[in-house]
């Protein structure tokens, strides 16, 4: 049987014209301009069945090419436990609309809740909120808290060292609300703290940086927090949450604000999205934090209960005074995340990013000791190097060459930045999902290209 | 009939203003307070700063709206009322005892300028 997407037949329609007194569709869009309406039918093609869309994307779906990923630049291959998959799916879950009615969405709450002790215990912050749309989403909220912490400031500082699609994000925002977004030059591939103190005045607000940075190296943010505060300014560090395992956190850094992605946590690479933002904040700054935030209570007979709470800062409440325009989260996604930490622990999350910081350095290791690569500065990184190639062909050549053995070598950097300065760039990422043997594929294949 | 105290000034935004030697108390009235409705959290201003007349100087929060304070005169910022961080309810138990913050020094010709109490009682009757 076959049958249109579109429920309604011609006598439904009669009958809801008739009951609201029109005698026509084009009656009832009568008040719309001769202009607005379409003189033609629409030309796209006429509708198809369910099995003929089944095949065409089936068609379309077997040309793509599958390989062993040593993708990364902001999205990761990590190994993900089949629960997550299983109970987000849950119908409860993936229908449960905004949680707005507390006594009809406990499950939810508590769900959202969980999420937000868990980025707080990872991050080392006091209060998260019930997520974001994604990690850039996440770095112009913090902007925003910036902006409306300091009086009479309007810049905010960004290491160039941040992801490029967040400085993108951020630079849009900044267009829109009239706000400065200066960049902080890097130096060797990570922040130059020397610029960054030529930098600060009374105009800015605060400074947003990234680490694992846009080259998968660890920052040194040693003395930041105190110079910043001591300009009234804010700090926000943006981290990969499983990198928070081994790494200094936010917190420990003395940041207001931590943010990120929490793709790394369970949600799967889907072509790039969605994801899932996270932003966390000190006590001082928790009237500041944007969306939902859910909190745990007691009912009237004092059980444990869950409810939304703090959300005067959302624009239903503060309107054009609103320094947020966030009115919802991203609660599957972040569901994900959570049954994803619930699932691993404390010690699995630990052990997925010391493998991840060990295969990572074996295979850095070995292309170091190749000719015509270079890993060009001697900083530490977690999961992701920046591999950089003496030439252009070089590179092209190992990339088709690996590629020829079911291996995508990595990412280049001009892609996302569009920069002929980072041509010659290929971020490598190694997450524990790769086995010896793939380490060992890709190496021969990189000694076979570059000898 | 909102309470009006004789001895103070009021702003057309609903703040009245005490002063004592060279400080300037500012809280809000009765009217405002009564308007808010149970208030759930007050934004105390940084000490240390200037504001301006007329300018946005912290938030108040009831369980109704989040509304600007309006600083009726110009001048520092030398202390905010910090019993209000945590007991919020104090406003609407008594606004006229219980004042936001304090300036000095303040801008006497613009304190001149403000509604005294007749004023602003008639000021009231007109909203």
């Amino acid at each position: 049987m076959i049958y249109p997407y579109i429920p309604h037949t011609n006598e439904d329609r009669r009958a809801m014209l008739e009951a609201i007194g029109v005698k026509s569709i084009d009656e009832l869009f009568s008040v719309m301009g001769e202009d607005l309406l379409l003189e033609d039918s629409v030309p796209i093609s006429h509708g198809r069945t369910e099995d003929e869309v089944q095949r065409m994307i089936d068609s379309i779906a077997q040309r793509n090419v599958r390989g062993i990923p040593f993708l990364g630049a902001g999205c990761y291959d990590h190994i993900v436990p089949s629960t997550v998959k299983a109970l987000s799916s849950l119908p409860s879950f993936v229908t449960a609309y905004t949680p707005y009615q507390a006594e009809m969405s406990q499950g939810l709450l508590q769900a959202i809740y969980e999420f937000q002790s868990m980025i707080c215990e990872i991050t080392g912050m006091d209060v998260s909120n019930a997520s974001l749309y994604d990690g850039a989403n996440a770095a112009v909220e913090a902007a925003g808290i910036m902006i409306a912490s300091k009086r009479k400031a309007n810049t905010v500082l960004v290491s160039s060292t941040i992801h490029p699609f967040a400085l993108r994000v951020l630079n849009t925002w900044a267009a829109g609300a009239d706000h400065v977004i200066s960049v902080v030059p890097a130096k060797e591939g990570t922040i130059d703290l020397e610029s960054l103190e030529g930098m600060l005045d009374d105009s800015v607000a605060g400074l947003i940086v990234q680490t694992p940075n846009r080259y998968g190296l660890l920052e040194d943010y040693t003395g930041i927090a105190d110079r910043l505060h001591e300009q009234k300014s804010l700090f926000a560090i943006m981290a990969d949450p499983l990198s928070l395992a081994l790494q200094r956190t936010p917190a420990e850094w003395g940041a207001d604000i931590a943010i990120g992605d929490t793709q790394a946590l369970g949600l799967p690479l889907a072509f790039g999205g969605p994801s899932c933002g996270y932003i966390a904040v000190t006590t001082a700054l928790m009237r500041r934090i944007p969306g939902r935030v859910v909190g745990a209570t007691v009912d009237k007979e004092g059980r444990r209960g869950y409810t939304l709470t703090l959300q005067a800062r959302e624009q239903h409440i503060k309107r054009e005074r609103a320094t947020s325009n966030i009115c919802s989260n991203q609660a599957l996604a972040a569901l994900m995340t959570t049954i994803h930490l619930s699932s691993l622990g404390w010690d699995g999350m630990v052990e997925a990013a010391k493998q991840s910081y060990a295969k990572a350095h074996y295979l850095a290791y070995h292309l170091a000791q190749l000719p015509g690569v270079t890993l060009v500065w001697d900083k530490p990184f977690w999961c992701e190097f920046p591999l950089i190639f003496s030439d252009a062909k070089r590179m092209r050549k190992f990339l088709q060459e690996l590629r020829n053995e079911g291996i995508f070598a990595g990412v280049r950097l001009s892609s996302l930045t569009r920069k002929a300065s980072d041509e010659l760039v290929l971020l490598v990422a190694v997450t524990e999902k790769r086995s010896r043997e793939e380490l060992e594929i890709y190496l021969a294949a990189a000694r076979r290209v570059l000898k | 009939m909102s309470k009006i105290v004789e001895s103070l000034r009021y702003s057309k935004d609903h703040e009245w203003v005490r002063i004592e030697g060279d400080r300037a108390f500012v809280g809000i009235s009765d009217h405002a307070q009564s308007e808010l409705g149970e208030i759930v959290y007050v934004e105390l201003p940084p000490t240390g700063e200037r504001y301006e007349q007329g300018e946005e100087i912290s938030t108040v929060e009831s369980v109704k709206a989040a509304s600007p304070i309006i600083n009726p005169i110009a001048g520092v910022v030398v202390e905010a009322n910090e019993e209000l961080d945590g007991s919020p309810e104090l406003i609407n138990e008594d606004c006229y005892k219980n004042h936001l913050y304090v300036l000095s020094p303040f801008d006497q010709e613009q304190y001149d300028g403000l509604l005294d109490a007749d004023q602003y009682k008639e000021f009231l009757a007109t909203l």
